[in-house]
């Protein structure tokens, strides 16, 4: 069976048969050890993050909010980071292949996803240690503009056009919003700010956390991880399947039209329903 | 616990949000996999 063949529904077996529900999907066996170790990973997490690690000294309970917190942003900056070498690639390269153009996509999906996630839990640890679920602080407003960036990538992603139009134009963007994270990240330091500095490391680089809790944090991170990979897999393959089906149907309808024009200049077009034909189409 | 609802409440919602992107391409996978053949899928 080749890519080029219209009728093809799914309910058929594949040649030499064996065509199993388990196939129809985007998993393999990879993608299924990555989703049980993130399931894994993240029973860790609720173990260590809301029973084993300590409270902390200053702010108490609410410290276990920083195992969801942290790790989310970290990914997404590694998120945002593979977007832009991807863009980059896809850009820059000699290929112009669209599997760059489909990962820095999906990976920026997750990324927006994990700092909507950070900006709703710091939301609720403000209000646990400000009083207040927002300020108009730098580290927050930066990490806000940031999510916004990435929401009008994604909205960029989606306008019309050729699938290299939407290559061409994201990477640019993706490549451009990426200088953003530094700005995040040194906002605490470069401004006056009621967020807090580096939790893990300082600037001496010195590790100032207990034992537990960088354990506890160690986990969340690896967790987020997995699940980061697991999704733009999962992601890019829907991708590729959105991208192949949005070229077949484009192929379709042009076939169409040329058999349709092939016809009419033969002189052997299929006779034109009627205009009360055609009305009586329209009104049913 | 203090504050235990703003706690398991984040918790709750991350995993939530999680669970719902995990589901959604899931979903998607599935219902387009049977769209496309199988040599289309370069993961197969």
């Amino acid at each position: 069976m080749t890519t080029t063949d219209p009728t093809f529904t799914g309910d058929q077996a594949a040649p030499g048969g064996n065509r199993t529900d388990e196939r129809a999907g985007t998993g393999t066996r990879g993608t299924r050890i990555i989703g049980i170790a993130t399931i894994v990973a993240m029973g860790w997490l609720v173990a260590f993050g809301l029973g084993f690690s300590p409270e902390d000294r200053d702010q108490r309970e609410s410290v276990r909010l920083l195992y969801v917190h942290v790790p989310t942003i970290w990914i997404a900056y590694l998120a945002f980071t593979v977007t832009a070498v991807a863009s980059g690639l896809y850009f820059f390269g000699k290929k112009k292949s669209l599997g760059w153009d489909r990962l820095a996509g999906a990976s920026a999906e997750v990324g927006t996803a994990f700092v909507a996630v950070t900006l709703v839990i710091g939301a609720m640890w403000g209000r646990l240690t400000w009083g207040v679920f927002w300020q108009w602080d730098a580290r927050l407003t930066t990490t806000a503009l940031l999510f916004v960036t990435y929401i009008g990538y994604l909205a960029v992603r989606r306008l019309g056009g050729t699938h290299e139009q939407r290559a061409r134009r994201s990477a640019v963007i993706g490549m451009l919003a990426v200088l953003e994270i530094p700005l995040v990240h040194w906002s605490v330091r470069l401004w006056r700010s009621l967020h807090q500095e580096a939790t893990v490391l300082g600037t001496d680089g010195d590790v100032s956390m207990d034992g537990l809790m960088l354990f506890s944090l160690f986990v969340g991170v690896v967790a987020f991880s997995l699940l980061y990979v697991w999704l733009v897999l999962h992601r890019t393959r829907v991708m590729a399947m959105e991208d192949l089906l949005e070229d077949r149907g484009l192929d379709d309808a042009v076939a169409a039209r040329r058999a349709e024009a092939a016809a009419s200049t033969s002189g052997a077009a299929p006779a034109a329903p009627t205009q009360s034909a055609a009305h009586q189409e329209g009104t049913v | 616990m203090e504050d235990a609802g703003f706690i398991i409440g984040g918790y709750v919602l991350t995993f939530a949000t999680v669970s719902f992107m995990a589901w959604r391409v899931l979903r998607a996978g599935k219902r387009l996999g049977k769209q496309v053949p199988d040599a289309d899928k370069y993961w197969l």
